[in-house]
């Protein structure tokens, strides 16, 4: 909403003098953000000026250009003193006597665009002769569609009679209001009222301690009952609430259908940034943009009955103002012609047929009161915002309809002449506006600031509430001395003001009593929060992971949780695979992606991408995130709506139709992992790598990870590791992913990833280590070669061999793995060092060698292994 | 027969004679002297301390005096004899002091060259913010809470008191799951977590929630569809605006720098009333820049929307409105990031360069 300081200027008496950016700062005070600020950017010599002469020249491209003679005055004269300016001009709607608006060199027009004498056309031009659109002032006429681009001739801008007073070379930025600066404000869902100059003046008398003059306190006709007949007839109402509770009707009949809207009304929906069209259209639109009532105009010889509002019925259409043909929706309130013609989408926009046009000389005007609920829906389902759906919406002062009305009138009577009906229709169902009690104490306790009663009567006054005050018991009527000044209701008895309907408790006028007096004056105080006990295990052991894996050489990254259904044929999930069910959003921002992702990995596989094609072919990244895995069964979650407390049934039943999204970290990688330096060559990622960065995060977290060899998507089958819990819990999985993964993903290949689920480690490190004594007895090291199978996992063997040396080994190293011919085909040997020491002893040699012997045994008997 | 019974005059003897002596000790100091490494000190020590140097056999020769003379040879020869061993010593310790140095000077590599034999990850840096944050509030015994980013509609919205015909309820803000009439939404902040806080935990409650949320905004510069949040919420008895103000003056200086001076302006927001928007001054020009990139010129940085909690939605989590009052807040984490660190554009943030997250490390 724009707010032209001149104009509000005649709303508030008494306010200092102050630039666009005091103004926009004082409303900011009020709660309207400042959201920009117009004009005011016009820096002179801007003058007026007459044309003694031109000649016109017709350039190469056919079109002509006018070399003109301008006397500017002496005061304007900066180039060629004493003589009249030359200028080049490319409009022709002027003539020689035209008086016109001159901006000379030196001067800065809207846009930071600076005047200079130049050379054009083959003359020096020594200014420019401005139009209306240069000059940031709308149009100059009505029926040119062009008329923005058209010179401002003032004899027709202004009038004869004002541009007879002027003399050429008198500063025009004054005469056209040039240096009038416009604030633009965000006006917030509850402050309906300031949609209008009525509104938010009213806010800058409050903000700047001015005495708000209301440009509704006029009297309005009464009304009668020999107006145009009007019925509301809506027999479905939202919410138990009229559809419409006020419409007045007036007609102003034989209007001169070629009038135009005055200058300083074009002006003004200019500044507003609305388009002068026609009187009647500017007139309703200048009414809105002042009192914030949205009034349509008919052509009332379009009109053959009574005006009906009520709801549509199924398969009407109306062409709209917008020309759009639209299907009516059953729940639309509508205005229509004795029933049946629809004419309008109430509150929204009216339609062809009976807008006002060229040829409208009887107007009735509308001005009605609609529920905010029916408009907004209306609007939302039409998907059609509109200035007076965005005021309906948040809610029309009811009390403003008639003079609304009025004031339109008057305006069309003032410049468009005819008469307006006698006959006044105002069907007025307003319901009563309630009585809101007060604790007049609750300001204080809810800002922090001693707040007086007196002083909170005071500010609700102020924003035109009516305060009744506590009432008290008579003196002497009570036989306690004590209670005979005692009230017999603390509270306050407020009602709000007609334009308010968004105050409805005690906060809400908390809030008008720290606004009135200042939200700069509460004070700070930090609280004492109760003792809290730090992060959670499960936020901890986050933080952990995600630096475990950024020691490990692994970049965070964080991707979008959306995927295609392709991408999962991309990971060669199996059909049934549980991770092909997801959720799916109505209303993806691409169709491409409208799934939410069931693996982190799915979508960290463009940012590898990325990496890779902008030039980083070594990249390793993580992602920490949720998941969404749906069990499929179909759910609803209830929505029991606002303000009360669900029972627990459903609660539960919100609760379990959200699907479960399970924690996980995954992490991908490809090209080096040590990287090729003058030290010496590089070292290619390779399934090692993953499998060892879940090892460290297992171990960071002193969790025991069992790793044994899966087939599983989207992993090379040969070279996936299944990760567990030592109770045999699936923690995740890492490895060299599929070639045709790799292939039908566009990674490079022999890209090696890892998967973990972050909510299963989180439970099994939520345990308390016991610590060990060490000993101090000296180590004794033994080595041995076991020849197995090559199917045996290394996992199987050293468990066999833990488990058989017993309590004294301290622990256990693979040192080489062989293959070749000492060991025979499909044979491998496994060369380990054992470490063993005794807690309150020195190991003697033979006891080391028993108790190798016997983890050679264990192994021979769990995997068959063979002691090299 | 030798002459064995014939007395012996040690004069007679050339070894110890003290000229003699004198002689060999000055040819040994020489030798010593000359030589100019560790090798060519060994050579010189066998030849004048070794078994056959001159000092060495007139050692042995004393044993042959008469004892008269033994004393008088004795300690002559000792004495020459201690000359030399200290001498030794001494060139000795030289010449390994200037090994060991050279040594060193022969050791010395090019420090400066640039070594990474392991490359070493980063966090991202929007999760780092997030951790900051939830330190400080951590700091002031405050709790972090966490909740569903597939969330229902009662949830994110009723219960917030956005009611069914509140505009942030449309498609064209919100991610609907599909149907659309299964009530469940991509939360579109991370209030939800508040109310669940509300319903589950006990009072007094003084939580923030940080996480993804999601609207639906194409992705530019300035917008993206999933983006992060962290909101706070007090609730207790007798929690006022000015504890609000409290709590948010000590969160903008932790962040942004101490001293910082803060502005409440007037706001809605469905879920709080009294609402507010918090500014702090631009920590950049302290509000002395007209021009000042960072602030727009205005001199305050909008940096998130607050107020006390609403009435209604009290009434939606069964607590007592009459009993208990409650502030809330809610800041954005990429806002804080490119206001903190000069990041201009989003799309930075949500594409994954590694080049990205690396610069910040692993402390912000």
């Amino acid at each position: 909403m724009r707010a032209p300081v001149s104009w509000l200027g005649e709303y508030v008496e008494g306010a200092p003098v102050a630039t666009g950016r005091e103004v926009a700062a004082s409303l900011v005070r009020m709660g309207l953000e400042e959201e920009d600020l117009h004009g005011g950017d016009i820096t002179g010599p801007l003058v007026v000026g007459r044309v003694l002469e031109f000649v016109e020249e017709i350039q190469k491209n056919g079109k002509p250009i006018r070399w003109c003679q301008v006397d500017v005055g002496q005061n304007g004269q900066r180039v060629t003193e004493g003589t009249p300016q030359g200028i080049i001009c490319g409009a022709t709607n002027f003539a020689v006597d035209d008086l016109v608006v001159v901006v000379l060199p030196g001067a800065v027009l809207p846009g930071g665009f600076a005047i200079s004498a130049r050379k054009t056309y083959g003359h020096v031009s020594n200014g420019m002769i401005c139009s209306a659109a240069e000059l940031g002032i709308g149009s100059v006429g009505s029926d040119d569609s062009n008329a923005a681009d058209g010179i401002v001739v003032l004899q027709s801008f202004l009038g004869e009679q004002d541009a007879a007073k002027l003399t050429p070379g008198d500063d025009a930025i004054e005469l056209l209001g040039l240096a009038d600066e416009v604030v633009e404000v965000t006006v917030t869902p509850d402050r309906g009222y300031c949609f209008s100059m009525r509104g938010i003046a009213r806010e800058y008398a409050h903000a700047t301690g001015g005495t708000f003059r209301d440009p509704a306190a006029m009297a309005s006709a009464a009304a009668n009952t020999s107006g145009y007949a009007v019925q509301l007839a809506d027999e479905a109402p939202l919410n138990g609430r009229m559809g419409c509770d006020r419409y007045v009707a007036r007609v102003v009949r034989g209007v001169n259908a070629s009038a135009v809207s005055p200058p300083w009304m074009q002006k003004r929906l200019t500044q507003m940034g609305m388009r002068p069209i026609s009187l009647a259209v500017d007139v309703t639109n200048y009414v809105m943009l002042a009192l914030g009532q949205p009034l349509h105009a008919f052509d009332v010889s379009t009109l053959r009955g009574a005006i009906v509002v009520r709801r549509a019925q199924a398969g009407e259409k109306l062409r709209t103002l917008d020309n759009v043909e639209r299907t009516l929706f059953s729940e639309d309130l509508l205005i229509t012609d004795g029933g049946t013609a629809v004419l309008a989408i109430a509150g929204v926009m009216g339609g062809a047929t009976s807008e006002v046009g060229a040829s409208t000389t009887d107007v009735l005007v509308e001005a009605a009161h609609f529920d905010p609920t029916s408009v907004a829906r209306s609007s939302r389902r039409h998907k059609l915002t509109t200035e007076a759906s965005k005021r309906f919406e948040r809610g029309v002062d009811p009390d403003i309809t008639a003079l609304a009305a009025e004031m339109a009138v008057n305006l069309l009577l003032e410049f468009g002449g005819g008469a307006a009906d006698e006959g006044v229709t105002d069907v007025d169902h307003r319901p009563a506006r309630a009585r809101i009690d007060l604790d007049p104490s609750l300001p204080a306790r809810l800002i922090g600031l001693p707040y007086s009663s007196e002083q909170v009567i005071e500010s609700l006054r102020e924003i035109g509430c009516d305060v009744l005050e506590p009432t008290w018991s008579g003196a002497g009527s009570g036989s306690d001395s004590a209670s005979v000044s005692a009230p017999v209701s603390k509270a306050l008895s407020v009602l709000p003001p007609s334009w308010r309907p968004d105050l409805r408790n005690g906060p809400d006028f908390a809030e008008e009593v720290v606004r009135l007096r200042g939200y700069d004056q509460i004070p700070s105080v930090l609280p004492q929060a109760s003792s809290g006990r730090g992060l959670t295990h499960g936020q901890r052991v986050r933080r952990v992971l995600a630096n475990t894996l950024a020691e490990q050489g692994f970049v965070e990254v964080l991707t979008y949780p959306f995927v295609s259904a392709q991408s999962h044929d991309d990971l060669g999930l199996p059909a049934a695979d549980p991770r092909r069910t997801t959720v799916r959003i109505a209303n993806p921002l691409s169709e491409q992606a409208p799934l939410m992702r069931t693996s982190v990995l799915s979508t960290m596989v463009e940012a590898l991408r990325r990496n890779v094609s902008r030039g980083q072919r070594d990249a390793a990244i993580f992602e920490l995130g949720l998941v969404t895995r749906p069990d499929g069964e179909p759910r609803v979650a209830p929505i029991p709506g606002t303000l009360e407390r669900p029972d627990n049934a459903t609660l539960g039943q919100i609760m379990a139709a959200v699907p479960p999204q399970p924690r996980r970290v995954a992490f991908v990688m490809t090209g080096d992992t040590d990287p090729a330096g003058w030290w010496g060559p590089g070292r290619p990622a390779d399934w090692t790598d993953v499998v060892g960065a879940a090892r460290a995060l297992a171990s960071a977290l002193a969790v025991e990870l069992v790793v044994t060899a899966d087939d599983h998507a989207p992993w090379h089958p040969g070279r996936c590791a299944r990760l567990e819990l030592a109770d045999g819990t699936l923690v995740g999985h890492a490895g060299e992913l599929h070639p045709k993964v790799v292939t039908s993903l566009g990674l490079p290949s022999r890209t090696c990833a890892a998967e973990l689920d972050v909510d299963v480690i989180t439970a099994a490190s939520n345990v308390r280590v016991q610590a060990r004594e060490l000993s101090t007895y000296p180590v004794a090291q033994s080595d041995v070669a076991l020849v197995v199978d090559e199917q045996v996992g290394a996992a199987d063997l050293e468990s066999a061999v833990r488990q058989g040396a017993g309590e004294m080994l301290e622990s256990v190293s693979l040192m080489d793995i062989y293959r070749g011919g000492q060991v025979g085909s499909g044979r491998k040997s496994l060369a380990y060092r054992l470490v063993f020491r005794a807690p309150e002893r020195t190991l003697t040699t033979k006891e080391v060698n028993g108790l190798r012997d016997r983890a050679i045994a264990a192994a021979a008997a769990a995997v068959g292994a063979v002691q090299r | 027969m030798s002459g064995t019974n014939k007395s012996y005059d040690p004069v007679e003897v050339s070894t110890l004679d003290p000229a003699a002596l004198d002689a060999a000790v000055t040819e040994a100091l020489t030798a010593f002297a000359a030589a100019d490494s560790l090798e060519s000190l060994k050579t010189a020590r066998l030849a004048h301390q070794g078994d056959t140097s001159p000092l060495s056999l007139a050692n042995r020769e004393i044993g042959a005096l008469p004892p008269t003379a033994k004393a008088d040879a004795g300690k002559r020869v000792g004495m020459a004899r201690g000359r030399v061993a200290r001498a030794l010593a001494e060139r000795q310790n030289e010449l390994e002091v200037e090994r060991d140095a050279r040594l060193l000077v022969e050791e010395t590599v090019d420090v400066s060259a640039p070594v990474a034999r392991r490359r070493l990850g980063a966090r991202h840096p929007l999760e780092l913010v997030s951790e900051r944050v939830g330190d400080i509030f951590v700091a002031m015994g405050w709790e972090i809470a966490e909740g569903p980013e597939v969330e229902s509609e009662w949830f994110n919205f009723d219960a917030l008191n956005l009611g069914v015909d509140h505009p942030a309820r449309q498609m064209q803000d919100t991610f609907f799951v599909d149907p659309p009439d299964a009530g469940l939404v991509l939360r579109t902040h991370t209030s939800p977590v508040q109310v669940r806080s509300m319903l589950e935990r006990d009072l007094p409650l003084y939580i923030v929630c940080p996480g993804k949320v999601f609207r639906t905004d194409e992705l530019d510069a300035t917008h993206s569809p999933v983006f992060h949040q962290i909101e706070g919420l007090a609730v207790a008895e007798g929690l006022t605006m000015a504890h609000l103000r409290g709590t948010l003056n000590h969160f903008v200086e932790a962040l942004f720098g101490q001293g910082l001076e803060t502005r409440l302006r007037p706001s809605y927001f469905p879920f709080t009333e009294p609402s507010a928007e918090l500014d702090f001054r631009c920590f950049i020009c302290l509000g002395s820049d007209g021009s000042c990139r960072t602030c727009g010129g205005t001199g305050w940085i909008e940096w998130g929307g607050c107020g006390m909690v609403n009435r209604d939605v009290f009434q939606a989590c069964g607590i007592d409105p009459d009993r208990y009052t409650g502030f809330a807040f809610g800041m954005g984490i990429e806002r804080a990031l490119m206001l903190r660190h000069g990041v201009k554009d989003m799309r930075e943030m949500v594409e994954g360069d590694v080049r990205f997250s690396t610069q910040f490390g692993m402390e912000i």
